[in-house]
C-alpha cells in the first residue's frame, strides 16, 4: 500500500524528555564495539573540554528513533515496517551530546516521494534541550520496498 | 590529536575492517531500541525479499563514523555526518559474518578550521554507503 502523501509536512507532536545517562552511551558504545575513552571516562571527557562523558556522533539515532516511533508506527501514514529500511542519514551537531542532556525534539514529515518501485519518507527534527538549546538536527529517509502507487495497482 | 595546519586535501586514512556478525545486530537493536524483524530474523527477511538478515544502516554509519572520530581524537568535534545507504550489509549466520571494509580521503579545507573526509565503505565489493562524509572541527 502506497504512503499516505496527505502526511507531507505533518508535524508531529514534541517527543517526551530523553535523559541521556552515561549508562545508555556506554551500552550503546558496547554495542558499535567503540572503546573510545570519551565515551566512558568521565575524567577523558574532560579532559577534552567536554563537561561529561559525550555520545558517539550516531548516539542521536537513539532520540531520533524514539521520536519517530510517532510517525513511523502511525496508522494514518500506512507504512509496514518490515518492508522498510534505511535510506539515507544525517546528523547535524551545534555541539556533541553529553551525559546529563535532557532533550527533546518535533519530528516533521518534510518529504514522501517514488523511487522506481520504492517510496521515500523523508523526516527530521531539531533536537534542543528542554531549556531549548539546540543541540542536534537529525535527518532520516526511510524506504518504503515496493509501495511505489504504480506498482500497487 | 591532528592539527588543521597539518592536514592537506587528499590525506587519507587507511582502510580498516570491521566484522559484523548477528551478535552484533542484537546488540544494536538492544542498544539503539530498532528492533526491525529484518534485523534478526531470517525467515521475514526473505519474505520481504531480502538476501538474508540485513546490518542496521546505523551501525555500517557507526563503524565508518569510528574511522573519523579515532582519526580526529576527540569525536566530539564532529559537527555533522551525513550517508546514503546504498546497498544493504548482508549478514550471513556462520561464524564469519560480514566484513565492512572503510577508508576516509580528506576531500575539503573549510573556514573555522574545519574539513570535511569522505568516507567509502564496502561489503562484499558493494559500496554500502554513499557521498558519506563528516565535518570535522580540528584544533
Amino acid at each position: 500500500m502506497a504512503l499516505n502523501r496527505e502526511w507531507i509536512g505533518k508535524t508531529f507532536p514534541a517527543s517526551a524528555p530523553y535523559e541521556v545517562s552515561r549508562v545508555k552511551i556506554r551500552e550503546f558504545a558496547n554495542a558499535i564495539g567503540d572503546n573510545n575513552p570519551a565515551y566512558l571516562d568521565t575524567d577523558a571527557a574532560k579532559a577534552l573540554g567536554h563537561p561529561d562523558v559525550i555520545a558517539p556522533p550516531t548516539f542521536a539515532i537513539v532520540i531520533s528513533f524514539q521520536m519517530g516511533a510517532q510517525v513511523v508506527f502511525d496508522p494514518g501514514l500506512g507504512l509496514d515496517y518490515s518492508r522498510v529500511v534505511h535510506g539515507e542519514q544525517s546528523f547535524s551537531y551545534v555541539r556533541p551530546i553529553h551525559a546529563g542532556d535532557v532533550l527533546v525534539g518535533t519530528p516533521r514529515i518534510t518529504d514522501i516521494r517514488d523511487a522506481g518501485r520504492n517510496e521515500l519518507l523523508t523526516w527530521e527534527a531539531a533536537i534542543t534541550t528542554v531549556d531549548g538549546e539546540p543541540v542536534c538536527t537529525a535527518v532520516n529517509t526511510l524506504v518504503s520496498r515496493g509501495t511505489a502507487a504504480e506498482v500497487a495497482q | 590529536v591532528i592539527r588543521y595546519d597539518d592536514v592537506n586535501v587528499g590525506d587519507t586514512i587507511p582502510a580498516r575492517d570491521f566484522t559484523v556478525q548477528r551478535i552484533n545486530l542484537v546488540m544494536y537493536c538492544g542498544a539503539s531500541g530498532d528492533f526491525n524483524v529484518i534485523h534478526w530474523n531470517e525467515r521475514i527477511a526473505a519474505m520481504v525479499g531480502l538476501p538474508n538478515v540485513i546490518a542496521h544502516g546505523m551501525y555500517t554509519m557507526a563503524q565508518a563514523g569510528r574511522v573519523v572520530t579515532d582519526w580526529a581524537g576527540d569525536p566530539g568535534a564532529v559537527e555533522e555526518y551525513k550517508v546514503r545507504f546504498s546497498k544493504p550489509v548482508v549478514v550471513p549466520d556462520d561464524d564469519k559474518g560480514a566484513t565492512l571494509t572503510v577508508s576516509g580521503e580528506v576531500t575539503e579545507k573549510l573556514d573555522g578550521n574545519r574539513v570535511v573526509v569522505t568516507l567509502t565503505a564496502k561489503a562484499a565489493d558493494d559500496t554500502v554507503l554513499q557521498g558519506a562524509r563528516a565535518t570535522v572541527r580540528l584544533g
